[in-house]
């Protein structure tokens, strides 16, 4: 048994068993103890300037390694402010652990100064809560927590800690198990529906494979490719799951969905089995529901039994982790491949051309300008300098889906965005986490005007750490995505889109005490970017892209997914 | 159509509110509710009974309800009794005022419905019944009949008549954390 010592430095004890390094925080009055505590911890504590930064950071971390992040901060607003972190964590199945303060248990419900009702404000936004309100507990509710956030389908969890459990002495004992009776993760797959599952892929003529952020979170991507690689079959890898097959690869046929590529679509509508791999028929990729794949057979895999037939009712489900699941989906094919690979040869070769032929109909367009930077080229122009290499971490809006469309990921974990909440201002926080996790890695944080704007403050946090990330701002002074709808949807009356004041990046940067610059010509954005890639600080580039481009193609809201707008409407004479 | 779920959950702060939370999460309505704890102190009993649209889209909603309820960690197991053999009973406390003409006639109408009298004055009688839901409304619009009356009704519990194989996770062993050395000595 350890010596007496306080709830603070239990919490310490437990966080250093569970191999966490960094901590991105806030402090705040209940959490005095805490810090106190950090100030002799190895642990490092990443002071970010807003809370909901701290939960972005602890996602960008989570997202680059697969690691459980860390956040923390007090009571009341400091976890009021976490909130958003943690929806987006609990949407996108994000491992991550957040500690915050909370008033003396005594003075719980009397309405304390910062006092919220944490745990009940969480319970929505995490996997699951604590809310420890003895050192009896504490130990077993941190361990709990990790085990939580990382075990089965990833999620936030929030361990909401009292002033006097931070203070109150005790011993620390190690937690030797875990005991959660409820928590069932089925990891295996069930045996007979994998060999039926690759008796079907064998006898499909047109099979679609649809990978998702769940190969990235069982770190599948090897399993992925072994099975697209063996059926030959075209596979498109979701917004979460850019990178879980090398953009690169022969097989890859880019993203589906709303602002999907048009192969990926077509591809989608007409196949005759999808190969779901942890994916969860999101409406974004969907569109209209009832014209979705309608001519397919449907093996979904996934980990959470309540995604399969949540949406769309599966021939075969398949209830496991995918990586094991596709270690022995792809052992029963391998068995079977001798008897059933040459079946369909014919069909498939004519898929395959099909597929060719849909690509080469409607590519992405890295439209160019001399007049103009389209934002198609600067992403292309950012594919090329990453070389697929590079971590890209994007806000949200028109410029993340002009990231997704034209920037390729060779690996997983380097592509992170805000996928199922799509929260404006993840864009430079999570990189900050991101470029801690990898600081090896080149880090561009492509945001828009309007992202960007929500997280100046983190600056200061880039600027303090010297951290080498290549902020970079597709600038259209508008809210582009909002400004895209109302154009299309609602007779192009632009109601609170335009963002006509922007800092000056170089002031900006300059006050910060670091470099920044604004790129305007297309002749000139392949020097400017080079630049603030050599530059080995952080580099804020602000480029102006065309004010009124807009995303294509599109799937309007409540559209079927082969019904793709793939251009601008031309203009029509009255 | 009403779907009734029994659950059986650990006896923790918060439980009650992750299943209530959940359902309003996801936009289903609550009929009623009952909880209280099991044989074994640690666990609770929970019957819910949810109001669900008949139909495929219906049963898709029901299946996806008990799956997200056994998510949550707190939950040891959430079946659905709708459908299954199951025992449904609800109990009602109805307060009755009576004159003194009419008392008479309305306890011979309670032992009809094998109802009793659990307290009595000069004012009336409480009167308590238990049964299924169906035969408490025809008891509840019985008694209204006899006089102003105030109403509390339990909500339904079940029991399910074949027992269902508990399945729970076992402990996990945490050795490769406690490898790790920490920094309290």
């Amino acid at each position: 048994m350890s010596s007496l010592t306080n709830g603070a430095n239990i919490v310490l004890e437990c966080l250093t068993r569970e191999k966490v390094e960094i901590i991105f925080g806030y402090p705040g009055g209940v959490t005095l103890p805490f810090y106190d505590a950090i100030y002799d911890s190895p642990i490092k504590h990443v002071l970010v300037r807003h809370e909901q930064n701290a939960a972005f950071a602890a996602q960008g971390y989570a997202r680059a390694t697969g690691k459980v992040g860390v956040c923390c901060a007090t009571s009341g607003p400091g976890a009021t402010n976490l909130v958003t972190g943690l929806v987006d964590a609990m949407m996108d199945s994000i491992p991550i652990v957040a500690l915050t303060g909370q008033v003396t248990s005594k003075l719980i419900g009397s309405d304390a100064f910062q006092e919220a009702d944490t745990f009940g404000i969480t319970r929505s936004a995490t996997k699951h809560n604590f809310l420890v309100k003895t050192l009896a507990e504490l130990p077993q509710a941190i361990h709990e927590a990790f085990h939580i956030a990382a075990s089965g389908r990833p999620g936030p969890v929030l361990v909401d800690i009292t002033k006097d459990v931070f203070q109150g002495q005790a011993h620390y004992t190690p937690v030797n198990a875990i005991h959660l009776p409820g928590y069932k993760v089925y990891t295996e797959g069930h045996a007979g529906q994998i060999r039926r599952a690759a008796q079907m892929i064998w006898e499909a003529k047109r099979p679609f494979v649809y990978a998702g952020g769940g190969i990235v979170a069982a770190d599948a991507s090897e399993e992925l490719r072994d099975l697209v690689e063996m059926v030959d079959a075209p596979a498109v890898c979701t917004l979460m799951g850019l990178g879980a097959l090398p953009g690169t690869h022969p097989n890859f046929v880019s993203m589906p969905g709303m602002h999907g590529s048009y192969a990926a679509n077509m591809g989608m509508s007409e196949t005759d089995l999808i190969i779901a791999l942890g994916v969860r028929f999101d409406d974004r990729v969907t569109g209209r529901l009832s014209a979705f794949a309608p001519h397919a057979k449907v093996i979904h895999v996934d980990i959470d039994p309540a995604e399969i037939g949540k949406i769309r009712v599966p021939e075969i489900p398949i209830v496991g982790d995918v990586k094991r699941v596709l270690k022995k989906l792809n052992s029963a094919l391998e068995e079977t491949a001798g008897e059933m690979k040459g079946k369909n040869l014919t069909s498939r070769a004519a898929w395959w051309s099909q597929i060719k032929a849909w690509q080469n109909e409607h590519p992405f367009r890295a439209e160019e300008s001399e007049d103009e930077i389209k934002p198609q080229h600067l992403m292309a122009e950012i594919d090329r300098l990453s070389g697929g290499e590079a971590i890209v971490t994007s806000d949200v809006g028109q410029h993340q889906m002009w990231c997704a469309q034209f920037i390729r990921f060779n690996h997983p974990r380097l592509w992170i965005n805000s996928g199922g909440l799509g929260s404006m201002g993840f864009g430079l926080p999570s990189a900050i986490g991101a470029q801690f996790a990898r600081p090896d890695k080149l880090v561009f944080s492509v945001v828009g005007d309007g992202g960007f704007q929500m997280s100046i403050p983190e600056l200061a946090t880039i600027a303090n750490h010297a951290l080498p990330v290549k902020i970079i701002v597709s600038n259209n002074g508008y809210l582009g995505m909002v400004r895209q709808w109302q154009e299309l949807f609602y007779n192009n009356r632009l109601s609170s889109v335009q963002l006509d004041t922007f800092p000056d990046p170089e002031k900006l940067a300059g006050a910060y005490g670091f470099k920044g610059s604004t790129v305007d010509d297309p002749s000139q954005l392949r020097a400017a970017l080079e630049a603030a890639v050599n530059e080995p600080g952080p580099y804020l580039l602000n480029v102006k892209v065309s004010q009124f481009e807009n995303v294509y193609p599109m799937v309007p809201a409540g559209g079927a997914i082969n019904e793709m707008v793939l251009g601008a409407p031309q203009a029509v004479e009255a | 159509m009403l779907q009734l779920i029994s659950i059986l959950m650990e006896n923790k702060p918060g439980a009650l509110m992750r299943v209530t939370g959940l359902l309003t999460a996801r936009g289903y309505n609550i009929e009623s509710l009952t909880v209280a704890r099991t044989l074994d102190p640690d666990l609770s009993r929970m019957s819910i009974v949810v109001d669900i649209e008949p139909g495929e889209a219906g049963d898709k909603q029901r299946m996806q309800l008990v799956k997200q309820i056994n998510k949550l960690i707190n939950v040891l197991q959430a079946s659905d009794l709708t459908e299954a053999p199951a025992v449904r009973r609800e109990l009602t406390l109805v307060r009755v005022r009576s004159t003194m003409q009419n008392r008479t006639a309305i306890l011979k109408e309670a032992e009809i419905f094998g109802a009793r009298a659990v307290d009595s004055s000069v004012e009336g009688f409480v009167l308590e019944a238990t049964g299924d839901s169906e035969k408490l409304d025809e008891f509840i619009d019985v008694m209204r009949s006899y006089g102003e009356i105030e109403v509390t009704r339990s909500g339904l519990v079940a029991v399910a008549l074949e027992a269902k194989k508990l399945r729970l996770a076992p402990p996990v062993a945490r050795e490769s954390e406690m490898e790790t050395d920490g920094v309290l000595k």
